[in-house]
């Protein structure tokens, strides 16, 4: 199922951060928040997160640089993430991961041409004892072999 | 009379289609007109046997597995005419693998409904805060003491002097945290038990909070969990509603209350003064200690912070007595360590038992070697920062101090197997590849060092001047080690040189008729 996000929209943005600027330690919550919204964290947001929580841009702009999680830009509209990490690389990860690479012509870390598919690694999904594992827009999939990723890439392509 | 069954929802078992199988039972059973009641429990942590479907019946659960949609149909017609099956594995109670467990910390796990605080109460749950609210701080500190506890996350800290200098600092504040940022690869405990048994995290958090005089705690999960965020928002909200959270909790004049904080992909932030930057909103970067967070934690107010399986350990301690908990074990590794099963491995999944097995039994016994069938080469203890051990070492038994003698560490208890197509100068390789991804760039030997680290290790795997630069790696590695703050850089030397030391043979220069033939 792919995810429809709301274009960006400085009020709606407001009650996001509004809505969680009370919380201690409250950064990471509203730029979450401000993700589940509109797809990434729009450069425009993050004065307006810095005001509300009397931080510095910088200080905001640091914090959201820092973490793998937070997109600059939407993601493609289906995310296949592939665990990379040791227990998959036991089970064969590697050539899944190379696979999945040449199936959507696109290296790890990047969305196709057509913006439908964003591959990306992940590490370590838990499922360490029916690895290899993955992740289609939230799903879980393990004991993934060539059948089972191709039938999760042509399911992302669609 | 209705058939009542048991499938898991446990990440693991759905990602196998555990959810694929529960509809099919419904949608199957509704066709036939036979009435089935499904409850979704957690996982019992026999994962090469999920999606596992089990049955009440008199005698106890008898368990089916692993399980597809297209055999619905067929173990319908078994349950009903109680006919024989071929996927029938018998009573799951006496399945040899969970048979041979000793289960204290994941008793419930798999068997009752992590979304009932109903059926957690009935299998023995908060007895353990029912006796720790009559003992006191005092008493109860004498009793996670004595259990011999130490911290489940790696570090095997005395769980008890935590508590206790958290108890006696004073302060305006005080904080829980429990550290669910499990992103050691080979690791799941803390995800099943958060799904599977959620109260019991609860539980502990509370004990904890009621023996330090703090009321407000946080659980830190990573955003790479999103059943464990569910399950455990959801019983947070079922144990405030039945009076365990809030205040006076449990009957008593305590307060304490519990919110989830989701990570954000740094795992880094498993690291415990990471994790409290994160959690009051900044980057994740390592704080130099002292001050230990005992004294100076979160938003600077005394903290304890353990990791889910340490706070998961503390119910049965206090309900069974710290003597029932400490019996087990060997040396100064008391009780249980849920043991995780992984990688290329035949029977995977949730072993709990007393330290002092053996790394042999674990892998080839019970275990069962390798799903590809191919010779057991090198398995990885303790995560991405844990040493490789080849199998001259399999005799060393599952303890803190006996795996630190042979330079490695048991971590947070995750095993990951590799069979003889391992390559170990990838594995090397990617050691210090993972520490560049991960670091936080507050120590120069990490940031830098790993970089370098990957570099070099790349002109070795090119048979480039391969003695000088194998002996610059060990030299790198001695750096990262000693000039760290955290385990992140301090640790990645353990996989890289364990690497090197038991599998040279992978580093060996290639022959010159090699070089050629490339």
């Amino acid at each position: 199922m792919t995810t429809l996000y709301e274009p960006w929209d400085e009020t709606r943005g407001a009650g996001i951060i509004a809505e969680h600027a009370g919380q201690e330690g409250a950064t990471l919550v509203i730029l979450h928040a401000l993700q589940e919204a509109f797809g990434h964290v729009p450069q425009a947001a993050i004065p307006m997160v810095a005001k509300a929580l009397n931080l510095s841009r910088a200080e905001v702009h640091g914090v959201f640089t820092f973490y793998h999680d937070f997109r600059h830009k939407p993601a493609g509209r289906h995310v296949l993430k592939l665990c990379r990490a040791e227990a998959c690389q036991a089970a064969g990860g590697d050539a899944l991961a190379a696979r999945a690479e040449a199936r959507l012509g696109v290296s790890l870390g990047n969305t196709t041409a057509d913006d439908r598919v964003t591959l990306e690694p992940i590490y370590c999904l838990g499922l360490c004892a029916t690895a290899p594992s993955a992740m289609l827009d939230g799903r879980l999939v393990g004991r993934l072999d060539q059948k089972r990723l191709d039938a999760l890439v042509a399911e992302a392509q669609r | 009379m209705s058939i009542r069954l048991y499938v898991s929802r446990d990440a693991g078992a759905v990602a196998v289609g555990a959810d694929e199988v529960a509809l099919a039972l419904e949608q199957a059973a509704a066709k036939r007109g036979v009435a089935v009641e499904i409850v979704r429990t957690g996982s019992r942590g026999m994962y090469w046997l999920e999606p596992l479907v089990e049955v009440a019946t008199p005698r106890g659960r008898i368990a089916f597995g692993p399980v597809t949609e297209t055999d619905v149909p067929s173990l319908l017609d078994a349950l009903v005419g109680n006919t024989p099956h071929l996927l029938r594995l018998g009573a799951t109670d006496e399945i040899p693998w969970l048979k041979r467990q000793t289960r204290l910390t994941f008793a419930r796990c798999g068997v009752i409904d992590p979304r009932s605080l109903d059926d957690y109460c009935a299998h023995g749950g908060y007895n353990g805060l029912a006796r720790a609210l009559s003992l006191g701080s005092d008493a109860i500190l004498t009793e996670v003491s004595a259990a011999g506890l130490r911290g489940r996350g790696g570090a095997g800290f005395p769980t008890g002097i935590k508590w206790k200098t958290v108890a006696q600092a004073k302060a305006d504040r005080k904080f829980i945290v429990c550290n669910a940022d499990e992103g050691d690869s080979g690791t799941f405990a803390d995800r099943m038990i958060m799904e599977g048994d959620p109260f019991l995290v609860i539980e502990g958090m509370t004990i904890a909070g009621i023996t330090v005089g703090a009321s407000k705690g946080y659980i830190y999960i990573r955003s790479e969990y999103p059943h464990a965020v569910e399950a455990m928002n959801a019983a947070i909200v079922a144990a405030r509603r039945g009076g365990y959270l809030g205040t006076n909790i449990g009957g008593s004049k305590q307060a304490f209350d519990l919110e989830v904080r989701v990570g954000a992909g740094a795992y880094v932030c498993g690291e415990e003064t990471s994790l409290l930057e994160s959690l009051e909103g900044r980057r994740g970067i390592v704080r130099a200690k002292p001050p230990l967070p005992a004294h100076h934690g979160l938003f600077g107010k005394p903290t304890v912070i353990n990791n889910v399986l340490s706070f998961a350990a503390i119910p049965f301690i206090l309900a069974e007595g710290a003597k029932a908990y400490a019996d087990f074990g060997m040396g100064r590794s008391r009780g249980t360590m849920p043991i995780q099963l992984a990688g290329n491995i035949r029977h995977g999944g949730l072993f709990e038992t007393a330290f002092g097995v053996t790394l042999g039994e674990l892998v080839d016994d019970i275990g069962g070697g390798t799903f590809t069938g191919r010779p057991v080469r090198a398995v990885q203890v303790g995560g991405p920062l844990g040493a490789y051990f080849p199998r001259s070492l399999f005799d060393t038994p599952f303890d803190y101090e006996a795996f630190a003698a042979r330079d490695g560490l048991i971590g947070h208890g995750g095993i990951v197997v590799f069979d003889d197509s391992v390559d170990m100068r990838r594995q090397a390789r990617f050691a210090m590849e993972f520490c560049a991804i991960e670091s936080c760039g507050k120590c120069t030997p990490c940031r830098i060092g790993s970089t370098r680290g990957v570099e070099t290790i790349e002109k070795i795997i090119k048979g480039e001047r391969v003695s000088e630069n194998l002996a610059l790696v060990e030299d790198l590695c001695n750096t990262m080690k000693f000039g760290s703050l955290c385990a992140l850089g301090g640790f990645t030397p353990y996989p890289v040189l364990s690497a090197l030391k038991h599998f040279r043979e992978d580093f060996a220069p290639i022959p010159t008729t090699l070089q050629a033939a490339e």
